[in-house]
């Protein structure tokens, strides 16, 4: 059976067709137009690509492993350098295009040590109006090693909210240390010897036991008040007339 | 040249002119197989990244925030962020006042009272949580917004429409509008940095170790010691988004 030549033209021209849409779609267009991965994973490569600003203390370990030795066995430790010399990339990558900046100004210091009452219970705070006004931290402070030059004689430049709490209550003339017992060593390295906390009823029924001596403080009976409960689930003894 | 000669012309210059385009484009080296050449020898389905925030250790300075504009070219006025710091005050009445820490703190010689009112009050650094399951992509229209390998949501700044679809999606509204380049921008992990090797940028110099960057696929990783050791929650779990921003000492009121 022959077939008939209009039947071969248009089999003809379809292939014609067919085969200028698979060139069209699998040639000339480029792929992303019909998938996300080359310009997802494009984008990947560009956003790495970005310069790095932040240098990181290991790089600045390489030249400056005094002061990285002096600071990883201070109260900084956990501090990157570029914390307070700023983005340094640059530097390190070639010295030559300048140094960091060397803070040496108060108001500096006071981004993490002023007094705030958001800042967590035991963070180093100095009230700036009446800590050594006027004067430079560092003159003082080495900030590489920034041990106080003598130990805290008071417990509120570490726990300033809780100081601060108490001393609007009715325990303002109670003094810490008349509940927590301090070791010495906690003034020099806070964490390594942590004070005491009462551990029984009997320490504040010193003041508040019906057979405590010369104190006007509230008195109730150790032996029926509050069953079991330790006083300080429901007393907050910073602040003891704090309902909440 | 007459009407036939110039339509069998026009016939083949055209997928002609195709062909060689794309053979320019492939010399160009535009493809994707010059993309995974030049991404060296990083292989991204080997990591799965995420952050570890203490919320009992941040004192809430804001270096992370300076640090995170500078590095990523943030515009520094204070509602774009990629990264910011909020301070949250639990009042005796049970109401919450939250607010973000500015980045031009009067770092004067005030200092700010004791408000009895305030049973507790504390920071809170937020950023893009980097969500496993994250809504942002799937409401993009044209996928600008994906997932990489490594678990990083970014923006392909090319594809971006600007349409603000995903800035109303995210719960955690960790997404802006760039004014400069009209697109949606977003914290990326600092993933020119971490794929060096490097630490995000507000890592690198958080003073007290509140935010801890990992792997969850490195076997020895602080991110996994931290899950180990604290109890963790993640901000808004109710919304299935599967965050790789892990909190520790999260207070029940942050939203």
């Amino acid at each position: 059976m022959k077939i008939p030549e209009q039947i071969t033209r248009l089999g003809m021209l379809l292939a014609g067709v067919l085969a200028a849409v698979l060139l069209l779609r699998f040639v000339i267009l480029p792929a992303d137009m019909f998938s996300a991965a080359p310009h997802q994973a494009a984008k990947a490569v560009r956003e790495m690509a970005k310069p790095v600003h932040y240098a990181g203390m290991p790089a600045c370990r390489e030249c400056h492993a005094d002061i990285y030795d002096t600071k990883s066995a201070g109260g900084h430790r956990y501090m990157g350098c570029e914390n307070c010399h700023g983005a340094a990339a640059a530097h390190a990558s070639d010295p030559a295009t300048g140094n960091p900046p060397l803070p040496s100004e108060r108001e500096f210091c006071y981004a993490c040590h002023a007094f705030d009452p958001s800042r967590p219970n035991g963070f180093p705070q100095i009230e700036p109006t009446e800590h050594r006004a006027g004067k430079k931290c560092i003159r003082c402070h080495d900030p590489h090693d920034p041990v106080p030059p003598s130990a805290p004689s008071d417990c509120s430049g570490c726990h300033g909210v809780i100081a601060k709490t108490k001393a609007t209550s009715s325990h303002a003339t109670v003094e810490c240390a008349a509940c927590h017992e301090v070791p010495e060593q906690h003034f020099t390295s806070p964490r390594a010897a942590l004070p005491t906390k009462p551990a029984g009823r009997e320490s504040c029924g010193q003041c508040h036991g019906s057979d405590a001596t010369d104190s006007g403080a509230p008195r109730v009976d150790l032996a029926s008040h509050g069953d079991s409960y330790q006083c300080w689930q429901c007393h907050y003894p910073h602040a003891p007339e704090m309902t909440r | 040249m007459n009407k036939r000669d110039f339509l069998k012309q026009s016939i083949l210059f055209i997928p002609a002119a195709g062909l060689m385009q794309t053979l320019a484009r492939v010399a160009a080296g535009e493809d994707m197989a010059t993309a995974a050449a030049t991404s060296g020898d990083y292989d991204a389905s080997q990591h799965w990244y995420g952050m570890g925030i203490d919320v009992d250790k941040c004192i809430g300075c804001n270096r992370c925030v300076e640090a995170c504009k500078t590095e990523n070219n943030v515009p520094q006025e204070p509602f774009f962020f990629r990264t910011w710091i909020e301070r949250y005050s639990i009042h005796a009445d049970g109401e919450v006042t939250v607010e973000c820490v500015s980045t031009q703190p009067p770092r004067g010689e005030e200092t700010p009272q004791v408000d009895p009112d305030v049973v507790r009050s504390f920071f809170v650094p937020k950023l893009c949580n980097q969500c496993a399951n994250p809504p942002c992509v799937q409401v993009c229209p044209v996928g600008a917004t994906f997932q990489t390998k490594d678990g990083v949501v970014l923006v392909d700044e090319k594809r971006c429409i600007g349409c603000r679809y995903c800035i109303q999606a995210c719960p955690y509204g960790a997404r802006y509008l760039n004014p400069e380049t009209k697109t949606a921008d977003k914290c990326t992990f600092c993933y020119h940095r971490v794929t060096e090797g490097l630490q995000p940028a507000c890592v690198e110099v958080c003073p007290t170790q509140a935010r801890i960057f990992g792997d969850f696929k490195s076997e020895a990783s602080r991110l996994v010691r931290f899950e180990r050791v604290n109890e963790i929650s993640v901000l808004k779990p109710d919304m299935n988004t599967a965050p790789k921003v892990r909190y520790a000492k999260l207070d029940g009121e942050v939203r």
